[in-house]
């Protein structure tokens, strides 16, 4: 038995090598803790901030574009997206369920935004993309019912001028995943808002900008806790404003005067500059809807519409070009040798010509008579170019049309525009039909702009600038630069300025004199050279062409205006009122003075008029 | 060995020392709830506030009650407690494992009741008179005290409480005279389940047992026991991991390589480091810990909380509040060396194991010292039984105090 004593000295021992063991776990501890907090402080701080700060990328508002006024053709305002954290599915449906009402989500959406919350569960939900100011204030003074609700401030494209523009200015949305792997969206994020069409495509990598970063404080759970305002980050950097060439008036007023329930388009030059003053075509659409996402819905209903509201019927579409074509004949016929503006041919219209088997008719049933170049330009008379295709040539004619730039694109600075077809020789015929498969009739079609012949609105109206002008044009381009503008295509009309002033002087009897396809719509102040077109259509009724410039002796605007079935009761041609009141709008917002040579042209006019005609 | 006269509160500084560390505690589950994703931790510590009362009140009831009497009923107590082990394993709750009993709105964990109630036990069966330690095989008494709890708490599975059994035996063992060689012994088969997966440091672990049997020369039926246990053991290790549930078997892998699980299992390790790392000299400041407010950390009112400690009060926090467990085991022991009855100071001394196995375990696992167990920190963390079993053993201990 151990005494007292020998116990407790025997404790105290114990005692000591307990506290021994304490004192060297508590070391332990203490250096593992000292070699965290003190040495290696800096690499957890880091991982501290890894762990909670997010990068997002801010985006940069694009850059204004302007019209040749400087009216604002597209510009940024503040758009509120409202968007939904990710979290539970039940959640999500409870907050949606409280919030459809306030935010006028209807069933179909809702079930919508379900569907897509399903899809990608840890994506924030975007609940509404341009949200009111009253949707915006509604949830604000609700915040602590709506804690998983987020409302951003982001900059929202708005076109003022909505549909008139649709068009020329194209829209912008999400880069799609097939875009983000193009060459051209290098180094672009997922969920950034790129030009999809027009110029907001067209000049993307000016309008762009580029965009910064913002830190963002999340939780474990990856949701966004609040902004961090620790100095990181960088501001986005706006894109470039970009001015056109267009006059956003006129623009505006084709779209309120374009014949109702009609389709086509109309384009306008500034012959001197190349610039487009206005490209419009009908019907059109509201580029305004399709920002920040096009509901599904009203992509499908525009797809699916017979009219096609989504094609450019200005340059990505070509139709046959008619009467139109016959200035083309003619310019190829004055630098072959084979027509002068006093040629007459050698059978007279009667309304119609044999042609082996076949009969080919004129427009006019009852004929034209004998007619001149001249005459036949301003009366339009089918006979006469059909003798004069057959003069010059099959192997000419593909020859002189491809001298005048047919068959490539103008250049345009607009995606998607079409090249039109003509054929590029003999051979494309044999290829085509096979070497017996046609006759040397196909001239006839192609001399009145019919047959294997389609052109754009856009191509013809720079042939027109042409003959307006009498020097190669310059490519049409919507953006006003100096270096588009130092730009000239790389054809000519090759012809004395003499014979094109003839040729002009036609033109200007097509709207000037009696009997002239365009009399009934010429200018008051100033004077109308052009050339009416009905292009047979194999769907229906003829299409109206009006291809003209004016004033005639010092061109300012040239324009091209195409009305589909334009003809509604078989003579009147819609066509041309539609291009002469923009003409008269465009010279009126210029101020022209009127035309002092203008009395002169009516007495060289009456002189053409003493040519008999029957 | 008369009792003194009771005196009520007899070391007012371990008084103050505890009452320090459970109101600094609640503050710290206050900061632990302060989080911005919605958690069970948000306001808890109210609920923590109404255990301290309950503690306080176990607290004084202990100083009331005569060492004499707990020694008389220990028995009784220590059966009650088995079978409360037992009806949790039958009726109990908990996330992934039976360790609460629930009463109405409270949940008791019988494993803390069975850790007083097995420290009450023992201290009987190794104290009062002299007992002779000459061979291994007469600890089988103390051993079976302990045996019959772990492996009820091991059923649960409860790994942290288990482990804390075998602390609170070896604790026993060495107050009551049990040179370190045997208990060294009796140990050893633990080892080998450790290191059965190498056979080069099993092998080497052999080698130690059989120098240490040559020089301590025990019987030969002993050496030949400790021997085949050790033995048995490591041959165990391998059927016995694969019988783990792979969340455990992760929680001590991750120990050893936490980025090997960097999303699972060691995400909790990851985050917690970085968590305590970030904390610096001076913190980040109370409540205002990023990795907690933002969720990175887990469990951070109960297992994590020396995280939140390390991130928000930075290495000065964790410095002081080591300094006050050491003070507070300091004083624990020194009651233990002082007491007049070996029963108290056994108590006294296996209620200072307890604290010291928990707060070298959690705060060790916060810093990847140790495999995360789930053990919380003694005093501080959330969780009523633990505090109330701590109040009960330090009312003890005040009286014990009074029997110098």
């Amino acid at each position: 038995m151990m005494t007292d004593s020998r116990r407790l000295a025997f404790r105290r021992q114990r005692g000591r090598i307990a506290l021994g063991a304490l004192t060297v776990a508590l070391a332990v501890l203490l250096s593992t803790f000292f070699r965290l907090q003190i040495l290696r402080s800096s690499q957890y701080q880091l991982r501290s901030e890894e762990n909670r700060l997010r990068a997002i990328g801010v985006p940069a508002p694009r850059g204004t574009i302007y019209d040749r006024n400087g009216l604002v053709v597209a510009e940024n305002v503040p758009g509120y997206v409202i968007s939904l954290l990710p979290g539970p599915s039940d959640t999500i449906a409870s907050t949606l369920r409280r919030l459809r009402s306030h935010l006028e989500i209807g069933p179909e959406e809702e079930e919508d935004l379900l569907e897509e919350n399903r899809a990608r569960p840890n994506d924030p939900l975007v609940l509404r993309d341009n949200a009111s100011f009253e949707q915006v204030s509604f949830v604000e003074q609700r915040r602590p019912e709506f804690r998983r609700v987020v409302v951003e401030m982001r900059p929202h494209r708005r076109y003022p001028a909505g549909p008139a523009i649709a068009h020329l200015i194209g829209y912008v949305n999400e880069i799609s995943e097939t875009e983000l792997e193009q060459p051209r969206y290098e180094g672009y994020e997922p969920g950034r808002e790129i030009g999809k069409d027009g110029i907001e495509r067209q000049y993307e990598s000016q309008l762009a900008g580029e965009p910064g970063t913002r830190y963002v404080e999340v939780n474990a759970l990856g949701s966004i806790v609040r902004e961090f305002d620790g100095g990181l980050g960088d501001p986005a950097d706006p894109g470039q404003d970009l001015q056109l060439g267009i006059d956003l008036e006129l623009q505006m007023m084709a779209d309120s005067i374009f014949p109702e329930g009609m389709r086509g388009g109309v384009v306008a030059l500034e012959p001197r500059t190349g610039e487009v003053l206005l490209l419009y075509s009908h019907p059109t659409f509201d580029p305004n809807r399709f920002i920040g996402g096009i509901p599904t819905g009203l992509w499908n209903s525009l797809r699916d519409d017979p009219a096609k509201p989504l094609l450019n019927r200005v340059s990505a579409s070509a139709y046959p070009p008619g009467s139109t074509w016959k200035l083309i004949m003619a310019t190829i016929g004055m630098r072959t040798g084979a027509l002068a503006i006093d040629t007459y041919m050698q059978h007279v219209c009667t309304g119609a010509l044999a042609y082996g088997n076949r009969t080919f008719h004129c427009w006019r049933p009852g004929g034209h008579g004998g007619l001149d170049l001249s005459g036949a330009i301003k009366e339009s008379c089918n006979v006469y170019f059909y003798q004069a295709g057959q003069r010059i040539g099959l192997d000419a004619l593909t020859e002189g049309a491809a001298a005048l730039g047919y068959n490539q694109p103008t250049g345009i600075d607009l995606p998607y525009e079409t090249r039109g077809l003509f054929p590029e020789s003999r051979e494309w015929f044999d290829q085509r039909y096979g070497a017996r498969g046609w006759t040397e009739s196909v001239v006839w079609n192609l001399a009145i702009g019919q047959g294997e012949n389609q052109q754009s609105l856009l191509r013809q109206a720079l042939f027109y600038t042409a003959l307006a002008t009498g020097e190669p044009p310059i490519p049409p381009h919507l953006a006003r630069s100096e270096v588009l503008a130092d730009r000239r295509v790389s054809w000519s009309l090759d012809l004395p300025d003499a014979r094109r002033r003839e040729l002009r002087d036609a033109m200007i009897r097509v709207a000037n004199e009696p009997r002239g396809t365009a009399y009934g719509f010429r200018l008051d102040r100033w004077t109308l050279a052009g050339k009416t077109g009905t292009a047979q259509n194999p769907h229906g009724e003829p299409h109206s062409w009006f291809v003209g410039f004016a004033p005639a002796y010092d061109p300012r605007i040239v324009i091209a205006a195409i009305v589909e079935k334009g003809h509604p009761d078989g003579t009147v041609s819609l066509a041309v009122p539609l291009a002469t009141r923009l003409i008269n709008q465009y010279l009126e917002s210029i101020r022209l003075p009127p035309e002092p040579e203008r009395l002169q042209v009516a007495s060289s006019s009456s002189a053409s008029e003493a040519i008999p005609t029957p | 060995m008369v009792e003194r006269r009771f005196r009520g509160i007899n070391d007012p500084a371990l008084l103050a020392l505890q009452m320090l560390l459970a109101l600094l505690g609640i503050a710290m589950i206050y900061s632990a709830g302060q989080v911005e994703v919605p958690s069970v931790a948000t306001g808890i510590w109210t609920r923590q506030l109404m255990w301290l009362g309950i503690a306080l009140v176990a607290f004084w009831v202990a100083t009331r009650v005569p060492t004499r009497w707990l020694e008389w009923f220990a028995p009784w107590l220590y059966a009650a407690a088995i079978l409360l082990l037992v009806v949790v394993l039958a009726i109990g709750t908990g996330p992934n494992t039976r360790s609460w009993l629930n009463f109405g709105p409270v949940r008791l964990q019988p494993a803390e009741v069975a850790k007083l109630a097995t420290i009450l036990m023992l201290a009987r069966l190794l104290s009062g008179k002299d007992q002779d330690f000459a061979g291994l095989s007469r600890l089988w008494k103390p051993v079976a005290v302990v045996v019959v709890p772990f492996a009820l708490v091991l059923l649960q599975p409860d790994l942290g409480s288990a482990v804390i059994f075998g602390v609170i035996l070896i604790a026993a063992l060495f107050w009551a005279g049990v040179p370190l060689v045997k208990i060294f012994l009796l140990v050893s088969p633990a080892v080998s389940l450790l290191l059965g997966f190498n056979w080069v440091v099993w092998g080497a672990w052999f080698i130690i047992i059989a120098g240490f049997l040559y020089f301590h020369r025990p019987f030969i039926v002993e050496s030949i026991g400790v021997i085949l246990s050790n033995f048995a053991a490591g041959a165990l290790t391998a059927p016995l991991w694969n019988s783990l549930a792979p969340y455990q078997q992760n929680r001590l892998l991750v120990f050893l390589n936490p980025e090997i699980d960097a999303r699972g299992a060691g995400w909790h390790l990851i985050q917690s480091k970085v968590a305590i790392g970030s904390g610096g000299l001076f913190g980040q400041g109370f409540a205002q810990g990023p990795q907690k407010r933002l969720a990175f950390l887990p469990e951070q009112h109960t297992d994590f909380l020396g995280s939140v400690i390390g991130e928000e009060l930075g290495f000065v926090g964790v410095v002081f509040f080591l300094a006050l467990f050491a003070l507070l085991l300091w004083r624990l022991l020194r009651i233990a060396v002082d007491a007049s009855d070996d029963f108290g100071g056994t108590v006294v001394f296996c209620i200072s194991a307890v604290v010291f196995a928990h707060l070298v375990v959690n705060l060790g696992m916060t810093v990847g010292l140790m495999p995360i167990t789930g053990l919380p920190l003694p005093l501080l963390s959330y969780g009523g039984s633990f505090l109330l079993l701590l109040f009960t053993g330090l009312g003890i201990t005040q009286r014990v105090a009074g029997q110098r």
